[in-house]
């Protein structure tokens, strides 16, 4: 591809968080088109409007918050994962049209579009061919 | 502080999955000894959550982005099994940065403690969490022996 973004995966977040309890890194997808790019991310347990997104100085930040699901003092016969809320940041180094970014949650996967702008999608140049 | 949601080769996971295998021999999951087909990310998938309030188990996975038609529940005695698939988005003409998102078939067979009723099995599927309700057999449910005092 012409122009091939990049992303790279920025430092765990510096700031601390107002929520207490435990975050989870989200599984992701991120794929180019010459149109932009997409992200794709597992967020099991999130509602539509419980997702947070960031994007700032071209570092894009999800959250998505994960609501209590079980009764205190619940007693588990196996329990292989915790819950916790969704997390993930990357630093994107593509000319994003900040606002046309768009997301949908729905079963527990969100995705984020990010339209790159006019100037960053390959142009075609069609050659002449001389006389 | 970031935690990895599914990373099988740190000591602490090894030693959970030690530790699973310890407790398997009381719980049995069948499914555990048998070799992953098809594993998203952890060694058998989905992985469970499961506990117990009064006369009714509940057994609950996460699986974003699976829908309902694709999964296929059912309980045989104390055996819950749990199938299911979830399909690759064929998209063409684009370049992945990043692919962490498993996609396949998946099956776990969970041996319960107790014998469920399994007319009375209901599931749901809401944002991505599978929730099952598993209602004890009536044989299985625990009698209140009357004590008579004797003369």
């Amino acid at each position: 591809m012409a122009t091939q973004a990049s992303v790279t995966q920025s430092e765990p977040q510096t700031a601390e968080r107002t929520r207490g309890g435990r975050v989870y890194r989200a599984c992701v997808d991120i794929l180019e088109t010459p149109e932009g790019l997409t992200l794709i991310a597992d967020v099991p347990g999130v509602k539509s409007d419980a997702v947070d997104i960031d994007f700032e100085d071209g570092v894009l930040t999800i959250q998505g918050k994960v609501e209590p699901r079980y009764k205190e003092n619940v007693n588990f016969l196996l329990n292989e994962y915790g819950l916790g809320d969704f997390y993930r940041q990357f630093r994107i180094s593509e000319q994003v049209d900040v606002g046309r970014i768009h997301a949908e949650c729905t079963s527990g996967v969100l995705t984020v579009q990010l339209p790159k702008v006019e100037a960053a999608k390959p142009r075609k140049i069609a050659v002449k061919a001389a006389g | 502080m970031v935690f990895r949601r599914v990373n099988e080769f740190l000591p602490v996971a090894q030693l959970r999955d030690e530790m699973d295998r310890l407790v398997s021999d009381m719980f049995v999951p069948a499914a555990r000894r048998a070799p992953a087909r098809w594993a998203w990310n952890a060694p058998s998938f989905p992985a469970l959550n499961v506990w117990e309030e009064d006369d009714v188990i509940y057994a609950e996975a996460e699986m974003p982005g699976v829908k309902s038609e694709d999964l296929d529940i059912s309980v045989v005695g104390a055996d819950l099994t749990i199938r299911g698939r979830r399909g690759a988005d064929a998209r063409e003409g684009v370049a992945y940065h990043r692919q962490e998102r498993g996609t396949g078939e998946f099956n776990r067979v969970l041996r319960l403690p107790v014998e469920i009723d399994s007319a009375k099995v209901e599931a749901s599927l809401t944002d991505g969490v599978l929730l099952v309700k598993l209602p004890k057999a009536e044989s299985a449910k625990p009698k209140k022996i009357k004590v008579s005092t004797g003369p």
